[in-house]
């Protein structure tokens, strides 16, 4: 069992590569810290302690405190539940609409799919923070709205890869085998089609993860998402006061956390959908780099194609 | 060419339309009476709800609501500020010159930047492409409010170079202050294009006909201007003008973070004060200018390539 388990991890790390296994660790380290948060957090980080404002990393404070003597690590550590929490609302939300439509699209073609798509066009043509800001508008500042409208925006983003990868399974011999031999709609489409195309799916969403973490993150820094007492990366941001006093840890940690967290989802998602880095080649003479030519259309699930 | 002129004006007509659509009703969509969501928290005297549900044409059915509404916005009559009953227009047109000043200035250092960092990772392999290739992959990640509170940190209370709150008066003043929120915002989108430049050019420097011309002996500038840049263009322009359609939504943030008295700044604060016709009104104006790029996009790629002119069935 433990063998087992070992040469999995060994198979993982040999298909990410260096850079998507620094990645995958880091952002299993950042989850960690999200679910046990409460071991992993030296303070209470809402406990304010104002004749601690402001002070630098000490033993007591391992990245110094904020404005309300609050203790910055514990802070990014709590926070860390509210800024992850958001962007898997949105992706979960925004896969389980757009992936059903996209298979749907792409099963049966003609019209359904020239409407799916057209949809699928005309809402990929609104910027999803101008959406979000909207719904806030409506509804008031909180997490709900933002995350409900960045669902909605993220649909075409996951969807569209979806449909176009599906589509390209859909015409392969395969499938045509499959329906010969009488299996269902459903089957085919969940147990072959969905598996060949797995990994483009959870490419896309890592990366899609990365970019809602960004924008909930841009909302909850001009005060529309989550609010202040709160711990979350984005509000810490906002904390201009400590920036113009010129004390920028309180801001900085919290900036740098997720630009190492969104770079991590990045890297991971493009090496998860069998993007491989273009090589750096050392000669003047190149090979030549036109597009990825994509692998035939296999059923890897052992049907009898 | 006029085809495919043609069918992209009426895809760009028919999403401005459903945007208008979209965000006329959702003032119906929000939870308690319309008139209650534009008075908010406030308390309106009899007299100012009165006007405000004649304003709002309440005794008419929704179809003909809504084509009083979108006829008053083509007129520029965007509506009455709930806060302070000034026209919507006039609160917006005092920042729509600052707004696209400042995507003016953020997509001229994406260019030169973007593109000069591409190439130079596209003509030096090795070491120098290797470096550019990690600098672009952490600066696409770096967000306008990240970079916002890097650069006020250093270059406006360390350095003192640049102000770290509103922008100065006169046009040089303007400038001098809007030269930090554009590098916010102009960052991450740097990245992205030097990306796309780089393969784009990596594409045609590995062609045939790239091989040919300087086999026929031709300058090395001349085969890079005419040959390897003139053909790697469509991509790098298309990604051009679809960064700068994203940037439009972005000024919400780095004018928030800088203080710039823009429409970003307007429709935050307008969120904040509940004051929903500006919030309409903006979102409206942000969402065109984004379908606009777009489409502009498409149209400045047919007039680069001429081969797509010829085969404008297949654009649309």
């Amino acid at each position: 069992m433990r063998i087992h388990i070992l040469g999995r991890i060994a198979r993982a790390r040999a298909s990410l590569g260096p850079a998507g296994t620094v990645a995958a660790v880091f952002l299993l380290l950042v989850l960690l810290m999200a679910v046990l948060a409460p071991l992993v957090a030296p303070q209470d980080p809402n406990l304010q302690s104002l004749l601690d404002a402001y002070s630098g990393p000490s033993g007591a404070h391992l990245l110094g405190t904020d404005g309300l003597g609050r203790d910055i690590a514990s802070r990014l550590v709590y926070g860390s539940r509210t800024s992850l929490l958001g962007p898997t609302l949105v992706v979960a939300v925004a896969l389980g609409v757009g992936v059903p439509l996209a298979l749907l699209a792409a099963w049966y073609g003609g019209w359904v799919n020239a409407v799916v798509a057209r949809v699928f066009d005309l809402v990929y043509a609104l910027p999803g923070l101008l959406l979000a800001v909207l719904a806030v508008a409506l509804f008031g500042p909180g997490l709900m709205p933002a995350v409900v409208a960045l669902s909605i925006a993220y649909i075409p983003f996951l969807a569209r890869i979806v449909l176009a990868a599906a589509r390209q399974q859909r015409v392969s011999p395969y499938v045509d085998a499959l329906a010969v031999q009488g299996f269902g709609v459903v089957r085919i489409t969940v147990r072959h089609i969905l598996r060949n195309i797995g990994p483009v799916v959870l490419g896309q969403a890592a990366i899609a993860f990365g970019y809602a973490l960004l924008d909930l993150a841009s909302l909850s820094y001009l005060g529309l998402a989550v609010q202040a007492p709160t711990a979350d990366w984005g509000v810490m941001v906002s904390d201009s006061n400590a920036l113009l006093q010129g004390y920028w840890l309180p801001v900085l940690a919290p900036g740098v956390l997720i630009v190492c967290c969104v770079l991590s989802l990045t890297v991971l998602g493009a090496r998860i959908s069998g993007e491989r880095p273009q090589p750096y080649l050392r000669t003047r003479r190149r090979a030549r780099t036109t597009a990825r030519t994509q692998p035939a259309a296999v059923d890897q699930n052992g049907a009898a194609a | 060419m006029t085809r495919m002129v043609i069918s992209r004006l009426g895809g760009l007509a028919t999403t401005l339309l459903l945007a208008s659509v979209a965000i006329f009703g959702s003032l119906y969509l929000a939870p308690g009476s319309p008139e209650d969501v534009l008075f908010g928290t406030r308390q309106p005297s009899p007299a100012a709800r009165a006007a405000v549900e004649h304003q709002l044409h309440l005794d008419q059915p929704l179809p003909v609501r809504y084509w009083d509404w979108l006829t008053g916005v083509l007129h520029g009559n965007l509506g009455t500020s709930m806060v302070t009953q000034q026209s919507v227009a006039s609160r917006v047109g005092s920042g729509l010159g600052t707004t696209a000043t400042l995507v003016l200035i953020a997509v001229l250092f994406v260019v030169v930047f973007g593109i000069a960092l591409g190439a130079v990772a596209a003509l030096r392999p090795g070491a120098v492409d290797a470096a550019a290739g990690a600098v672009t992959s952490v600066t696409v990640t770096i967000p306008p409010f990240v970079a916002s509170t890097v650069l006020i940190t250093v270059f406006a209370v360390r350095l003192g170079w640049f102000p770290s709150s509103g922008i100065g008066t006169g046009f040089g003043g303007r400038i001098h202050g809007l030269i930090l929120p554009a590098c916010a915002l102009a960052i991450m989108n740097c990245g992205f294009l030097a990306r796309v430049t780089r393969n784009a050019l990596l594409d045609q420097l590995g062609r045939e006909h790239v091989q040919t011309a300087v086999a026929r002996g031709l300058p090395r500038a001349i085969v890079l201007r005419d040959h390897v840049l003139r053909n790697a263009l469509p991509p790098i322009s298309t990604a051009a003008a679809l960064l700068t359609s994203g940037m439009f939504a972005s000024t919400l943030i780095v004018e928030t973070a800088f203080g710039v008295p823009g429409i970003g700044q307007l429709t935050i604060t307008s969120v904040a004060q509940k004051d929903f016709p500006v919030v309409q009104a903006v979102s409206l104006l942000l969402v065109a200018a984004f379908v606009v790029c777009n489409a502009l996009s498409d149209l400045l790629q047919a007039l680069i390539d001429p081969r797509l002119r010829s085969t404008s069935g297949r654009m649309a």
